[in-house]
């Protein structure tokens, strides 16, 4: 796999936000987070800078940033889509949401659309049960989805 | 008319949670107050013993006892935590205390510092609750603004500090000690208890940890009395429990009855009865490591003992109905799906043994299961459940078990007639068409994504089942109901 350049910048930020730690590997999980929110994902070149900031092996780190759900190796789309299938949001028909989002962006939950536009992914209860079945775009919270308003969500990030 | 009584929620929705003098005209930090300068470490923990308050995460392990442990331990240094990773899915009452009313739990963790000897508080936050997180800073801000929170509080020499600790989205982390281990920036894995927490937990100091629920009920009874609190509620549970009413039921959210309600009450009295006029099937409480209330459960008072008598748990609160409409055997399957996913791998009975109780309920789904599978099923059960290291494996069968007892009738089903009668269990499904309803409107094989429905026009169409993907399509479009599920 072809090594992935980190932004110099974006760097400086991270080797900031280790200091702000005080480089203390107790503070691993926190630092992951922040790393996270500038990069947007944590791809192994990262984690080896991490490692070095924070005093630790490459190896625990990596163990930490899988062990998580949280914390992901491969960059999100732009807008990433995720389907909450918490048993309030199952009961209630998520699955058949799921399957038409997989249907109408033809990618598989994990993946990425080619266009770098949508990716998809599950989660476990966003605790919006009351609004199930329950899908999140970025940030922001759509409930009572039905399978047949997927096209709508879709068409809205679209334009 | 049952009544709700609200203790753990009595602000949420009242108060500004973002204005610290909200919380105090409604009696905030008035019994941190009065147990910093009237009451003895001793003889505030006596109160909570008296209340009979026990761990609202699930556990239902007595809080004052807890409390009187980590104090007898000698430490120079002791840890307050607050467990706010809350992972049962369809489970939301921790987050809408600390949305609702942040300031409640950090009052009863200074509380609980002044009790157990801990003078720094920690809680742990799943990621996933951002506005939670937001309130908890603005009111920990406000606290130390207010001398409530930092050095010397309220002019009585006791020093107390929070800081937030953020989860990355491990289920396992609910676990009290894997909980600790994420705090230390290490992966969530729980390790064999003893030594308990109150011993040996956080930075291997004696650490105390209780849930939101558990912490929201504190200064509720150290200011109305310990007499007061265990008025309410059933013998061996005190006070009340927030539940988090969803799936398919006419009004969802949050509801806190007193201990000792019916699950009659809650469905057709609270919750407005089952959606569609469907029928009741079942309750499922206490989430994955819970199980199901039929309607066998309707008129049992609901507290701690007698859920587990009724082979399910309190848990953390999540009520899940679910209706004739719900294949009992796919739930299973799906809490032993997130088992399996959410399983941390250290110790193999959880992580090999629940893998193969899913291939079991899957092959059976399938329709390719024998009664002989049964009994795997409910042997592996037992083992998985005497032998796992922590409390995730020690609970994860029990939705399987709680099915096969109460629905033993759809288990055998799917297995000798091949039928899954909820009609969710697409392997077992057949759709076919009426030919006396069908009138050939081509309708049904012009939306077939796979081209699977023939037949000329205006003449009764067929669907090739082979080629059939049991998407359900045809069914949906058709307007003379000629199309039915088998």
């Amino acid at each position: 796999m072809a090594k992935v350049k980190l932004s110099e910048k974006k760097l400086d930020e991270l080797k900031e936000v280790c200091k702000s730690f005080n480089n203390d590997k107790g503070e691993l999980i926190n630092v992951l987070h922040k790393a996270q929110s500038i990069f947007g994902y944590l791809p192994a070149e990262l984690q080896e800078i991490i490692a070095k900031e924070l005093h630790t092996s490459a190896a625990h780190v990596y163990g930490v940033v899988t062990f998580y759900s949280f914390f992901t190796m491969t960059p999100n789309g732009q807008h990433p889509i995720s389907i909450c299938l918490g048993t309030a949001c199952y009961v209630r028909g998520a699955e058949k949401v799921l399957e038409e989002f997989k249907r109408t962006l033809n990618i598989q939950v994990g993946e990425t659309t080619p266009d770098g536009k949508f990716s998809l992914s599950c989660l476990r209860c966003v605790g919006a049960c009351g609004l199930a079945p329950v899908v999140l775009v970025g940030e922001k919270v759509y409930g009572r989805v039905s399978p047949d308003g997927v096209k709508d969500i879709v068409a809205e990030y679209n334009n | 008319m049952t009544s709700q009584i609200r203790i753990a929620l009595r602000n949420c929705g009242i108060i500004d949670p973002e204005q610290i003098e909200d919380y105090i005209a409604r009696d905030g930090y008035i019994a941190l107050a009065k147990v910093l300068t009237e009451l003895s470490p001793e003889t505030t923990i006596d109160i909570i013993k008296k209340s009979g308050l026990r761990g609202r995460g699930g556990g239902g392990f007595s809080t004052g006892l807890k409390w009187e442990i980590t104090r007898k331990v000698q430490a120079a240094q002791k840890y307050v935590v607050c467990n706010a990773d809350e992972g049962d899915p369809g489970a939301f009452m921790d987050r809408s205390i600390l949305e609702g009313d942040p300031h409640s739990v950090l009052e009863a963790m200074a509380i609980n510092g002044y009790c157990t000897g801990g003078s720094k508080g920690l809680v742990y936050i799943r990621a996933e609750y951002p506005l939670a997180v937001e309130r908890l800073k603005i009111a920990i801000k406000q606290a130390k603004e207010y001398g409530f929170l930092g050095e010397n509080i309220l002019g009585a020499g006791f020093n107390f500090d929070i800081e937030i600790r953020f989860g990355a989205g491990a289920f396992v982390c609910g676990e009290e000690t894997a909980l600790i281990h994420s705090m230390e920036g290490l992966r969530g894995e729980p390790t064999v208890k003893p030594p308990f927490p109150s011993e040996e937990g956080y930075l291997r100091k004696p650490t105390n940890v209780n849930n939101v629920e558990t912490y929201a009920n504190i200064p509720v009874i150290l200011n109305k009395g310990w007499e007061w609190f265990s008025s309410i509620g059933t013998e061996k549970s005190k006070g009340t429990k927030v539940f988090a009413l969803a799936g398919k039921i006419n009004k969802v959210g949050l509801i806190e009855i007193p201990m000792g309600t019916t699950l009659r009450e809650v469905i057709y009295e609270i919750g407005g009865g089952i959606q569609n006029g469907k029928e009741f099937k079942a309750a499922q409480t206490g989430g994955p490591s819970g199980g199901c209330l039929t309607k066998r459960h309707l008129d049992i008072p609901i507290d701690y003992d007698n859920l587990i008598a009724a082979g399910s748990m309190m848990g953390s609160g999540g009520l899940i109905v679910m209706d004739e409409d719900d294949c009992m055997v796919s739930i299973a399957k799906f809490y032993l799906k997130f088992t399996v996913e959410e399983s941390c791998g250290k110790c193999s009975p959880c992580r090999i043994g629940n893998k193969r109780l899913l291939e079991l309920l899957e092959k059976i789904v399938q329709g390719n299961g024998t009664m002989e599978d049964l009994d795997k099923l409910r042997n592996l059960s037992t083992v998985i459940k005497d032998t796992s290291l922590c409390g995730l494996g020690q609970s994860s069968p029990n939705p399987v078990l709680s099915t096969i007892e109460n629905f033993y009738d759809e288990y055998s089903e799917h297995i000798n007639k091949k039928k899954c009668r909820s009609g969710v269990c697409k392997a077992l499904m057949q759709y076919l068409i009426i030919p006396d309803n069908c009138i050939g409107c081509t309708l049904c094989a012009r939306n077939c994504p796979v081209n699977a429905i023939t037949g000329e026009r205006k003449q009764a169409h067929l669907i090739d089942q082979e080629k059939c993907i049991k998407c359900g399509a045809c069914m949906e479009k058709c307007k003379f109901n000629a199309i039915i599920i088998n």
